[in-house]
């Protein structure tokens, strides 16, 4: 147990990581999630059908591929990314596809009453987007983004897969240097629910701030 | 629709302007994939030296094994999934706290920590302690673990939103607890939770791909070697990607038929009664 306080910063170096991951790559997702979003609800088919693609193809495939195939693809098309931007990269377009369907269910929930109102003081698509559907539909999606964000700061933890050393691969860099697999792993566990529980705490707190009285 | 309300019927401009936009995103569209395909031919990535393994066949063989030891892990786990969150979903709704209590913790824990350090601890962790996992046990017990935990969340919701109403007829006509929950509430819950359990089948599928992380020949697996083995990479990936999408697709399309049909039979059934009750509607 001493081991383990001794090199806890280690550890606590790997939840740092995974914090930036997740907050680097949550944003990313939200922009591409709206921005398909609202092809997949606006009147432009081959947008909608572009974006139904991009989030049938994402959703249904394992993450850990999506991200082995940014990570050890991207160099072989002649792009080359730094190890930490393509897992960022990979996190926040494959979530960008929940994020999407998301935004498309806060749509729907915003009252048909609003957009006709809209319509009727002669806003035009984007118009009644930008400035009433989106802005509400951001509010009720405060939950649902939360649960987004909790779920990308989890699956970051694939990033020790492709070799990032973020809180899961410092457990495991503990593991085969000090041999201690129940300290290491109990403190990655804890460092993971401090995460998912702090993040959940605040989501209440910015819904309730932001929750429209109906 | 609900959708369709975001937009008027076009009038003449607003047509025009729609066919413009429309041949505009196509041409965007299309030049984004031609850029892809050249850049794709500019770095070589498209010759068929590197292609052609992929059609022959002892390599489709090869991917269609893991194909097949995905779908038997993504398969069994949601099996054993299915039994691990019944039992800890109704543990944590059971009024006695020494069960409700664990059941509990027990979902809380594998639902915020991820499925990759369990596996980790299942890989390394373990043996430490002479306790080695065959490699099937060693991917399968983690996503019996997590994907159960989730499906506990998701029994416990369908039990909540099941009508007070069921319990308490249960109990009026001398249902003791379990008999109700067998009898009564868990028929009519897993009804309603059928397109769930598809989705459950997708979940461990694509947890499956944690094969990778063990070496298990699962798809995944099984793709990175062979890309590997003939220096394709980025094919012997995209074939595997089109396995994967092919395969939980399909699962999606069903799911979202489960969801479909009950409701139009059970209207047709009764479409045919002479009921009242439809033109006391009409009235108010």
């Amino acid at each position: 147990m001493s081991v383990l306080f001794d090199h806890i910063g280690e550890l606590f170096t790997g939840l740092l990581v995974t914090l930036e991951l997740a907050v680097l790559a949550f944003p990313l997702a939200v922009v591409v999630g709206t921005v398909l979003g609202v092809c997949r609800v606006g009147p432009v088919a081959p947008l909608r059908a572009a974006a139904g693609c991009y989030v049938q193809c994402l959703r249904n495939s394992p993450l850990l591929l999506v991200l082995v195939m940014v990570v050890f693809g991207l160099p072989y098309v002649g792009a080359t990314v730094p190890l930490f931007g393509s897992v960022v990269l990979g996190l926040g377009l494959y979530f960008g596809a929940y994020v999407c369907e998301t935004v498309r269910s806060g749509i729907a929930a915003v009252p048909t009453g609003q957009v006709e109102a809209a319509r009727a003081i002669g806003l035009t698509f984007a118009g009644v987007l930008r400035q009433v559907v989106l802005p509400q539909a951001f509010r009720s999606m405060a939950q649902p983004l939360g649960s987004i964000f909790i779920n990308v700061s989890l699956a970051s933890a694939l990033g020790a897969a492709v070799g990032v050393q973020e809180l899961t691969g410092s457990a495991r860099q503990f593991n085969l240097d000090h041999a201690q697999p129940i300290p290491s792993f109990i403190a990655a566990a804890i460092g993971y629910l401090l995460i998912t529980l702090t993040a959940g705490q605040l989501t209440g707190v910015i819904e309730r701030k932001v929750r429209i009285r109906r | 629709m609900k959708t369709t309300v975001l937009f008027d019927e076009l009038g003449p401009r607003g047509q025009a302007r729609l066919r413009t936009a429309t041949i505009v995103a196509s041409i965007v569209l299309v030049g984004a994939l031609a850029g892809i395909f050249v850049q794709l031919d500019h770095v070589g990535q498209l010759s068929g030296r590197l292609w052609s393994p992929l059609a022959s066949w002892p390599n489709i063989r090869y991917l269609l094994d893991g194909l097949g030891m995905t779908l038997r892990i993504g398969l069994s786990c949601a099996a054993m999934s299915l039994v691990f969150g019944t039992v800890f979903g109704l543990g944590r709704l059971s009024p006695r706290r020494w069960l409700s209590v664990p059941a509990a913790a027990a979902i809380e824990l594998f639902r915020a920590i991820p499925l990759i350090l369990l596996v980790y601890f299942f890989l390394i962790g373990l043996p430490a302690f002479g306790w080695n996992l065959p490699p099937f046990w060693v991917l399968a017990v983690p996503i019996v673990l997590h994907a159960g935990s989730v499906f506990a969340e998701i029994v416990r919701a369908g039990v909540n939103s099941l009508d007070r109403g069921q319990f308490d007829a249960a109990a009026a006509i001398g249902l003791r607890r379990g008999q109700a929950l067998r009898l009564v509430v868990l028929p009519q819950v897993f009804r309603a939770l059928r397109p769930a359990l598809v989705t459950q089948v997708i979940r461990t599928l694509k947890e499956s791909s944690l094969g990778y992380v063990v070496s298990y020949p699962e798809l995944l697996r099984n793709g990175q070697v062979l890309g590997e083995y003939n220096a394709n990479f980025i094919q012997a990936y995209a074939l595997t990607a089109a396995f994967y999408i092919v395969i939980n697709f399909g699962l999606s399309r069903i799911a979202d038929l489960l969801d479909r049909p009950p409701r139009k039979r059970r209207r047709a059934r009764v479409a045919p009664v002479d009921s009242p009750a439809p033109a006391l509607e009409s009235v108010s």
